[in-house]
């Protein structure tokens, strides 16, 4: 009772204190902010009156059939349903400023509307939303699985997901308002920042509670990816959002380094974010559900533990390489371009250890449709993490920096590695965190699949064309030593090319509007009459903690 | 959990030993090629290491044995090129621009240069095709405002058009007639001027404003409406229309006049690009031969419509 009252306590006085902010708010997006932030706190009061569930007392379907899990799986149901809503998203406006690209009407003459706006909407929606909600959701179910164990704090749990949540919308509606620090993939500002770093240091708390109570004598390799995973972006979070507020009541705040160094430790932030992110947590999420959805003991063990501590030793060192040929010392460059290329083999040992571990079970790819997007994901990432290296070169880099090559390299390891890896996990736990013997259509599976593919191959090809034409004839000089090509030519040339990528991204969001028909059927708990597929069955008995032995 | 080892059937693989969740791991050593190429790469990330600058000392960092910095690299290739190109800067240098047209080899090398600048410095107002827009003048037709011999290009280049603050740009005002003529008359004389290219035909409404033109334009427009390059005033009767020929577009010239300002480059751009410019300008198909001596080439610039430059201008 008294840790109620205190509860509530708390999230009124964070309410009031919400209220008197946008009250005496300097500018209108942090008023606004302000009252958001205000009904989340008189939301929060009111859950916390109702004892929690909130959720799923309004909606029964989103917290599954508790009795038949023993695992804490409400904040994981809502997890992968938040992972698909902001999945489309960031897909669709992704598409729009695709094609604002190749039509520039389509900014709609709004400031609301420009490209400047929703670009970094796109990229935080498809990261942060869609890529952030799936690693926080995995990783919930993952730690508990492998450390037999229920999640730690499980209040904190559904603090972090809720707070996440609260996060997205801050960050989502302050760039529609034209608020950003201007840091590319750190663009909220101060207060949003605390928001995180709190939410953030709660994630650490329930991951490494639930790892501290495993009944596990070892600790599983997913769990340590995902542990790089939380306690490198804290890192990388807090020092590059370093920065002084104009007024606490304004949104405005000014970076506390400048010039180079802001530079540099924008992009330690940017490619590690890459790298920790979208690497390392993806991989913690592909060593735990493809042995589950092949059903095979993981390729080797030795290599699992040598590319993990290489991986993260030598990415915190790459970030320079998005900075050649600048004013960056041609030290740090130089460092940047060679930790990137010892780099390939530490990426390269996570796509074997995927691949491989399907020895024995290869004609799985044939008859499974999951396993064939986490094939085709690792393939992605396998190509991708050889881009990578071979774009830090030097030599390379002077032709692909500031071309939509880079926008193409980014692209397949987000839509073939992190998008299909996801799908694929998604796939996996749809019928499981509900109950149902399978997805509601295997075959629907396979749609998605072949429409994502041939999305991404669109999309990757019409970019790498663009850009090895764009540098070219950046490049380009004529006999008698000057340049060729005027910048407005290049950006008409490159137009075709902006049609077939948007081509691309409607085919990848199509694929995944069918997923959402999908996991809609299946959550509605309908299995689609149709010829089979392999599916991995789920063994619901094995599926619960150590220590739930004593009876309800 | 632990010490279950034992051999993966398909694989015939001892496990490891440990188990979660069902998952189990391999023993599989580390793949020979894996090892390989990550110990190249290292031993080539070293060698890297000691040839370029690389690690970071107290004050500044190795310089790397080929002694080799982004900065000298460019600084080179900058110098080769800028020798490479010596003997036609040097030239373009010295010769008078309105010599140019008769220095065929020279004018040919100044217009591939002026090609390069223009697309750098004149597209963003001009077009990439020179083509221009609404009040941004075509260069590729033999129209001109002030002049389209190599010498009132450059003059043009050089200090602009109404540019502030610059004595010497090139300077007229068009008056804004709004409230000096009445709205009947500015529709008799726009129609008038409208039927000096046929747009219109000749009527009572032609006729009065014949006599408005007179009495109000033709001292810059010239009595027969074809202009005058000693102000910029346009040729009204060639049906090429800087801001439009319509009645609506005509009819807001008249009322508020234009005062279109291009920049001056003699403090952007050094003499040899300016030369260049000119002659690619002249090169695109309106280019005209430098009047007879004597008269026009030093009066354009300096006279009468640079003084008023300062007295109306500012």
């Amino acid at each position: 009772m008294v840790s109620l009252l205190s509860r509530v306590g708390v999230w009124f006085f964070i309410a009031l204190l919400a209220f008197m902010a946008m009250a005496l708010g300097a500018d209108q997006a942090y008023s606004v902010h302000m009252a958001i932030i205000c009904v989340a706190a008189l939301i929060a009061m009111a859950a916390s009156m109702n004892k929690f569930d909130f959720v799923t007392r309004r909606f029964p379907a989103l917290g599954g059939p508790a009795l038949q899990s023993q695992y804490d799986d409400d904040p994981i149901r809502w997890g992968v349903i938040a992972t698909m809503f902001w999945g489309i998203a960031g897909f669709l406006v992704g598409l729009i400023i695709a094609l604002q690209l190749a039509f520039p009407a389509l900014n709609l003459n709004l400031e609301y509307t420009t490209f400047g706006r929703l670009r970094p909407l796109h990229t935080s929606a498809v990261i942060f939303a869609f890529g952030g909600n799936a690693l926080i959701a995995t990783s919930f179910y993952v730690v508990q699985r492998t450390c037999r164990a229920r999640l730690a704090f499980p209040s904190l749990a559904r603090f972090v997901f809720w707070g996440y949540q609260l996060f997205i919308v801050l960050a989502a509606t302050g760039y529609l308002m034209g608020v950003t620090e201007a840091r590319e993939y750190a663009e909220p500002e101060w207060y949003v920042d605390i928001w995180l770093t709190i939410v953030w240091v709660s994630y650490l708390a329930v991951f490494v509670g639930t790892i501290v109570k495993r009944k596990e004598p070892h600790i599983y390799v997913a769990n340590w990816f995902y542990l790089s995973f939380i306690i490198t972006v804290a890192m990388l979070h807090l020092v590059n959002n370093l920065s002084m507020p104009v007024s606490i009541f304004g949104s405005k705040s000014y970076s506390a380094f400048a010039g180079v160094q802001d530079a540099l430790t924008q992009w330690w932030y940017g490619h590690n974010a890459v790298g920790f992110f979208l690497t390392a947590g993806f991989l913690a999420m592909m060593y735990y559900f493809v042995p589950k959805q092949a059903e095979r003991p993981v390729f080797s063990y030795r290599l699992s533990i040598v590319h993990f501590w290489a991986l993260i030793f030598l990415y915190i060192w790459a970030g320079p390489h998005h900075l050649h040929y600048t004013a960056l010392p041609d030290w740090a460059q130089t460092l940047g371009m060679v930790f990137s290329i010892i780099l390939w083999m530490p990426s390269w040992g996570g796509m074997i250890n995927g691949l491989m571990t399907l020895n024995g079970a290869w004609d799985k790819i044939r008859t499974d449709p999951i396993i064939r997007m986490m094939v085709m994901a690792l393939a992605f990432y396998g190509m991708s993490t050889f881009e990578g290296p071979m774009l830090s070169i030097k030599a390379v880099n002077s032709l692909s920096h500031y071309t939509d090559w880079t926008i193409g390299h980014v692209h397949s390891g987000a839509l073939g590695w992190n998008g299909m890896i996801t799908f694929a996990c998604l796939y996996y736990l749809f019928p499981r965190l509900w109950g149902r013997s399978r997805m509601y259509s295997l075959r629907m599976i396979n749609w998605h699949f072949w429409l994502s593919t041939l999305g991404i191959v669109f999309y990757a090809s019409a970019m790498w064309v663009a850009g090895i034409m764009q540098g070219l004839m950046w490049r380009e000089y004529g006999a008698d030593g000057y340049l060729v090509y005027s910048f407005v030519e290049t950006v008409a040339a490159m137009f075709p090319m902006y049609l077939i990528r948007a081509l691309g991204g409607l085919l990848y969001l199509s694929g995944a509007l069918v997923m959402v028909y999908n996991v809609w059927m299946t959550v509605a708990g309908h299995l689609r009459d149709e010829k089979p597929m392999t599916e991995t069955p789920h063994n619901a008995d094995a599926d619960r903690p150590y220590v739930a032995v004593p009876a309800e | 959990m632990s010490d279950k080892k034992r051999i993966d059937q398909p694989t015939g693989t001892e496990t490891v030993g440990h188990e979660w969740d069902g998952i189990e791991e391999l023993d599989t050593p580390m793949p020979r090629w894996w090892v390989i190429s990550f110990w190249a790469c290292i031993v080539w990330g070293i060698g890297y290491l000691i040839l370029y600058p690389a690690i970071p000392m107290a004050n500044s960092a190795t310089r790397g044995v080929l002694n080799w910095t982004s900065r000298g690299e460019l600084d080179a290739e900058m110098k080769a090129e800028t020798l490479r190109r010596a003997p036609i800067t040097s030239a373009l240098a010295s010769i008078p621009v309105e010599q140019l047209a008769g220095n065929e080899r020279l004018y040919q090398a100044a217009v591939e240069g002026g090609r390069a600048a223009f697309k750098v410095h004149c597209v963003q107002c001009h077009g990439s095709g020179a083509a221009g827009s609404k009040g941004y003048p075509n260069l590729n037709d033999d129209d001109w405002l002030w002049g389209g011999d190599l010498n009132a290009i450059h003059v043009t280049l050089t200090h602009g058009i109404r540019q502030p603050d610059h004595d010497e740009t090139r300077f007229s005002q068009m008056p804004a007639f709004a409230g000096v003529l009445s709205t009947g008359e500015i529709d008799a004389v726009t129609s008038y001027v409208r039927s000096l290219s046929g747009l219109e035909k000749a009527s009572a409404n032609t006729a009065a404003g014949a006599t408005i033109f007179g009495n109000n334009c033709a001292s810059c427009h010239g009595a027969d409406g074809k202009g005058m390059r000693e102000f910029g005033a346009p040729n009204l009767t060639d049906g090429i229309w800087l801001y439009g020929g319509d009645k609506a577009t005509l009819t807001a010239t008249v009322n508020q006049a234009r005062y279109g300002v291009m920049p001056r480059w003699n403090n952007r751009l050094d003499p040899v690009t300016i030369k260049m410019l000119a002659a690619y300008v002249h090169s695109l198909g309106g280019g005209e031969e430098a009047p007879a001596p004597v008269t026009a080439p030093v009066a354009v610039s300096g006279t009468s419509p640079a003084k008023v430059a300062t007295n109306v201008g500012n």
